[in-house]
Order: C-alpha cells, then sequence, then structure tokens
C-alpha cells in the first residue's frame, strides 16, 4: 500500500543531506555597525551585477562579535570599525583561520551640540578628556567646571555603548586609554536614541560617526576639533580627513577576508567588486573613501596572499590616510 | 415612622446605583486609555508609513535606499519561523500537558516539575537566546538557520502552551472521562476521542498568545545569529536553485534568514531620518500579522467550540 507519510519521510532525509550542499555559495558576512553601510551597498550592488547567482549576507555583531566567528571560521568577511586585536589574532591563529587586511574607508568621529549651544565653538582634547575621563564621574557635571568661561549650566553626555568600536577608539584619542570613560553619560550602541538626545538639549554633547551627524545635520552642530599638531580648529569633513587635519578623531574602517574563503571563485569575485566600487559607493553613504592606490593595493595583497595586519594588533590614534597607505604599501 | 424607612430605602438604593455609574464609568475610562494607546500607537505607525504601504514594499528585499527598501526577506522569514516554533512547540505541548494532567501521579516531583514550568514562562527571553546559540546553533550544528531561531522560539512558548493545555484539560467535566472509561475505553482512547478534541480550543488560544509573543521577539533571534542583510528567499521545497541542483522538502530550514523585527529595529537604528518611514510600515505590517493570527485563533475556536456537544 500506498504510504504518503514515508515518502515524506524519504524525502526529508534525502533533503538533510542536500542541507550542506545548498549552503555552500552563500558569502557571509558579518561584525561592525559602522562598516556595515558600505557592505551593505557593495552586497546590494554585487547581488544585483550577478542577477542573484551569488548570495550575500550581511550581519550586524559589533566589531568583536564579528571577530569572534570570523576567528571560529563561520564568515568569509568581517566588517571591523578598528584593527584587530592581539588577543583576536591569537584567537584566529589557534583556529587555523588565515586573513588578509583591507581598509576600506576613513569615518570621521564627530562631536556634535546642540545648535542653540552659543559657548561653545571649538573641542580641544584636553577638555573632551575632562568630560569623559573616568575620574569626571560624579565629580565633573557642570560646564563651567570645564572652563570657568562656560554657563553655569548641566552638562549632558551622550556617547555609544561600551562593546562598540567607535567606543574604543573615542576613548583611546581623547582620554588616552581605549574602553577607558565615565560611567554615567547616556549610552546607547544606537546612535539614532544620541542624536535625539542632542538634538533636544542645550546643554548636551555627543559623539558618534560621522554618518549619523550628515544625516542629521539640520538638528545639530558639529565641533570643529583643535589637532594638536596645529593647534587649529578644524571641521569634520571628507577634505579635512582627506588632507589629514581631522585629527585625531579620524579613523580607517577595514573589512578582512579569511585568505581559505579566497579559493572560492564567488568570495573572490566579490572582493574585486567590492574594490572597483568602494570608493563610489563609500561616498554615497556618507563615508571618506581611500585614494584610488589604496583599493588597488587591497587586490595587489589579495592577489599575492599577504597574510596578517600591518597594525601588529594595538588600536593607533591619529593614523591619516597618507600614513595607512604608507604601511600598506610596505607590507 | 413608615414614611422615612422608604425614604431611607430609595435613598440608599440611589447611593449603590451612583456607585454603580461611577465604576461603570471608571471601567470605560480604563479601558479608553487602553484603546487609545493601542490607537494612537497603530494611527502613528499608519500615517508615517501609509506612503511605503504598497505591493513593492512586501515584494522587494532590503536595500540602502529607503524608498525601494522592502520587507520580502522579514516576512516570509518570519513566517517560516513562526513554522517551525508551532511545528515543534504544538505537540510537546499538549504532549506535556496532557501527561501532567491526565496520567502523572500527583507527588513531589510533579509539583516540582509544575513550578518550574510556570517559572520557565516568566524567563528573560535572551536567556533562551543564549541556551540557544550554545545547543542548537553549536553542539547540534543547526547554525545560523530558521531551525534554530523556531526551536529556540518553540522553547520560549512551550511553558504558555503547557500551561494553557492543562487549563483547558481542567475545563472538561469529570463525567466525561468517567464516561468514557465506564465505556471500556483506554486511557489513551479517552484522551484521543474525547479529551485532546474537547481542549482543542483552549489548547489553541494558548498557542497563538505564545506566537502573538514569539513572532515579535527580538534579542533571542539577534544572539543565535539572525541577519540583518540578506536579499533571497530559502529555497523553496523541490524548485531548481542556482547551482542547478533540486532543493529536498526541508532544505528551507537549514537558510539564513532575518524576521520583521530585526528588520524594523535596523531601519530605526540607520542614520537616514527616511528609513523610520520603513520602520513604521514594517510595524504596522507586523501588527497586521499578530491580528491575523488572533482572528484565524478566534474563528477556529468558534468552529471547534460547534462540535462540541455536551
Amino acid at each position: 500500500m500506498f504510504n504518503p507519510s514515508k515518502l515524506a519521510l524519504a524525502l526529508a532525509g534525502v533533503s538533510l543531506f542536500a542541507a550542506g550542499a545548498a549552503q555552500a555559495q552563500v558569502i557571509k558576512i558579518d561584525g561592525s555597525s559602522t562598516v556595515y553601510p558600505i557592505t551593505e551597498a557593495v552586497a546590494e550592488e554585487f547581488q544585483k551585477a550577478k542577477k542573484n547567482a551569488i548570495k550575500v549576507t550581511v550581519g550586524i555583531s559589533g566589531t568583536g562579535g564579528g571577530f569572534k566567528k570570523f576567528c571560529r571560521g563561520e564568515t568569509d568577511f568581517s566588517n571591523a570599525s578598528r584593527p584587530i586585536t592581539a588577543k583576536e589574532m591569537e584567537d584566529c591563529k589557534a583556529a587555523g583561520v588565515e586573513y588578509i587586511e583591507m581598509p576600506v574607508a576613513f569615518d570621521a568621529l564627530t562631536v556634535v551640540i546642540n545648535p542653540k549651544n552659543t559657548f561653545l565653538k571649538e573641542g580641544k582634547v584636553d577638555e573632551l578628556k575632562k568630560m569623559w575621563e573616568p575620574a569626571a564621574q560624579g565629580q565633573i557635571t557642570k560646564w563651567n567646571q570645564i572652563n570657568p568661561a562656560y554657563p553655569d549650566a548641566p552638562l549632558k553626555l551622550f556617547g555609544a555603548g561600551a562593546d562598540s568600536g567607535t567606543f574604543e577608539y573615542f576613548t583611546e584619542a581623547i582620554v588616552g586609554k581605549a574602553k577607558s570613560s565615565r560611567g554615567d553619560y547616556t549610552a546607547s550602541e544606537d546612535d539614532n536614541v544620541l542624536v535625539q538626545g542632542v538634538s533636544r538639549d542645550v546643554n548636551a554633547v555627543g559623539y558618534f560617526g560621522y554618518a549619523y551627524y550628515a544625516e542629521n545635520a539640520g538638528k545639530l552642530k558639529a565641533l570643529p576639533i583643535v589637532n594638536p599638531k596645529t593647534g587649529k580648529a578644524v571641521e569634520p569633513s571628507a577634505a579635512n580627513v582627506e588632507n589629514g587635519s581631522y585629527q585625531p578623531l579620524s579613523r580607517p574602517i577595514f573589512v578582512y577576508v579569511k585568505a581559505k574563503s579566497l579559493e572560492k571563485p564567488e568570495v573572490k569575485e566579490f572582493v574585486e567588486f567590492y574594490m572597483k566600487h568602494g570608493a563610489k559607493l563609500t561616498k554615497e553613504v556618507k563615508y571618506v573613501p581611500l585614494p584610488a592606490a589604496a583599493y588597488t593595493g587591497n587586490l595587489e595583497h589579495v592577489a599575492k596572499k599577504k597574510i596578517g595586519t600591518v597594525f601588529g594588533g594595538k588600536n593607533e590614534v591619529g593614523i591619516t590616510i597618507e600614513d595607512l597607505m604608507k604601511r600598506e604599501a610596505k607590507m | 415612622m413608615q414614611a422615612m424607612d422608604t425614604q431611607q430605602t430609595r435613598a440608599l438604593i440611589a447611593r449603590g446605583k451612583l456607585k454603580d455609574t461611577l465604576f461603570a464609568a471608571l471601567g470605560i475610562i480604563c479601558l479608553g486609555i487602553g484603546l487609545l494607546v493601542i490607537f494612537a500607537l497603530v494611527a502613528d505607525m499608519v500615517i508615517k508609513g501609509s506612503e511605503r504601504l504598497n505591493l513593492d514594499f512586501f515584494m522587494n528585499f532590503a536595500s540602502r535606499r529607503a524608498a525601494q527598501a522592502g520587507i520580502l526577506s522579514a516576512w516570509v522569514g518570519s513566517l517560516l519561523v513562526m513554522l517551525v516554533t508551532a511545528a515543534a512547540a504544538v505537540p510537546l505541548g499538549v504532549a506535556a500537558g496532557l501527561y501532567l494532567e491526565e496520567y502523572a501521579r500527583r507527588n513531589l516531583i510533579t509539583e516540582i516539575i509544575e513550578i518550574n514550568i510556570t517559572n520557565l514562562a516568566a524567563v528573560p527571553s535572551i536567556v533562551y537566546g543564549l541556551l540557544a546559540l550554545g545547543i542548537f546553533v553549536y553542539t547540534f550544528g543547526f547554525g545560523q538557520s530558521i531551525l534554530s531561531a523556531g526551536l529556540t522560539l518553540a522553547l520560549l512558548i512551550l511553558p504558555i502552551v503547557i500551561v494553557a493545555t492543562r487549563e483547558a484539560i481542567r475545563a472538561i467535566p469529570a463525567m466525561i472521562r468517567e464516561g468514557s472509561m465506564a465505556v471500556g475505553a483506554t486511557r489513551w482512547q479517552t484522551c484521543r476521542y474525547h479529551i485532546v478534541p474537547y481542549a482543542m480550543p483552549g489548547i489553541l488560544t494558548g498557542v497563538i498568545i505564545g506566537m502573538a509573543r514569539a513572532i515579535g521577539e527580538t534579542a533571542p533571534i539577534i544572539t543565535i545569529g539572525a541577519l540583518t542583510f540578506i536579499a533571497f528567499l530559502p529555497p523553496a521545497p523541490l524548485t531548481t536553485m542556482n547551482d542547478g541542483a533540486t532543493a529536498g522538502l526541508f532544505d528551507w530550514v537549514m537558510s539564513p534568514f532575518t524576521v520583521m523585527p530585526i528588520q524594523i529595529f535596523n531601519w530605526t537604528s540607520r542614520p537616514d531620518p527616511a528609513f523610520e518611514v520603513n520602520a513604521a510600515a514594517a510595524g504596522f505590517v507586523l501588527m497586521a500579522m499578530v491580528l491575523t493570527m488572533n482572528g484565524v485563533a478566534i474563528w477556529l475556536r468558534y468552529r471547534l467550540r460547534k462540535n462540541i456537544k455536551w
């Protein structure tokens, strides 16, 4: 007698074996939310160009979360808003995951204030440090404690959550030590929360990636940051990031690719597509693209299998595009 | 004296009636506040999202351009995850509830189990996510798939299904059981032909309440690794895939995915404010999905109750 339930069971068994094969053609990307808009744009265009023959997925686990998956060998690419750390390098090594580092853009960390704030004209690193360092916790609560010239008004702080690469970079650049910050401020991984907070409070100051400022420029004022080397206050902008004057809050952002995945033709094609169209798409999502030589350099590294990082497991502050290019060329 | 008494009585009645009216008014106000809040929420989402609520929105994948972005992978993902959730939670939950009510002996162990089931219903969903990440994703090797997500949410709603099943079974009069046993039916036959069919309306209500909770869950799904950008659908059974192979009946359960709440969350956290419109529209769609599920539950309950002849 024909038994439909037995047939279904048999099919289920067959399909479970087929499942492994079906997953192989997916390019898996995960990591930083800061790099996400660029990679998403590339993935979208890539799939369109390939008429959806190759599948790409992009997740947001944060830079650290992305590297955890990457070093377990679960993903092909890892988006990162800072270079890989020594600890993560060890993890990757232990799992036998080799990678090629590809800087894809620059971001200008932007310090923002309310447009109605009239007393703050520029951001000095030492004043920002006074606001944000751990010793300020519970102590520095008024603007005039930072500078007697400022009014006797409450100081309201809005910043990135402790798991983000943005938080790590900002604390390293301003306070001098990564992840060292006061804890009594409004922290959110969702930058729109910070945008709302600063746009509604005259006494507020906050920081996040340039893209969020650019999209909300009507509601916020970006603070020109005093370059510690030249002593000049510099506005965050694409031009000032390119010429290296917006310091110390310019930072490179990266995509790491697993060397083993490059053996797959679709992954190689994706890297080539990324480097070819990366500059244009980066601009479109409001980041600062690198010079064309950086993208061709990345391709060269891929072709020659130059494995590893040029940062040696440390996060460095104050790197300009020029510095980065020199280092990548030497590799 | 007599006149006074009548007057007093009337006053007493009037006072009672006044209190009655006052309480009714209070009740209406309370109900009104609740409804108003929901109405305001829905209206806000519809007004904000109305320009995006068209067929394209349902048929497009996510995009970096707000006006072209759609929820295709999200609603399909949500639906498929719910399918797996129901397929896992209903048989397990109903069987467990049935055992506890009809088979288990009352003793310390069943007491402890019962207390723990009720407790499980209060465990924060993120804890289920962490548990599932360890068990389903890594130990069982299901990966970041629809199967993992469905099973995670099944665990999440299992206590709700079990409790609902037990309540529904308890509401069946003892005489039904006794009558069935009296004509020689075994315990299994009693369950099969009487207890489960009669408890079905109540069980269904519990299942739908659980599913409505599960469809809005974000935290455990993020923990096990749902994606944010995914511009393809899981392979439909028996169709030809890109590489020329034919998809098996159940290939889709192993596919990567995203769900509605994650899509909404992603859109609200993007720099471009135009995505807020998309988020509002998607929020409205999600509410409509929950409402539809509840509607189906009410209809099914009504249909099933009609067949109960006692």
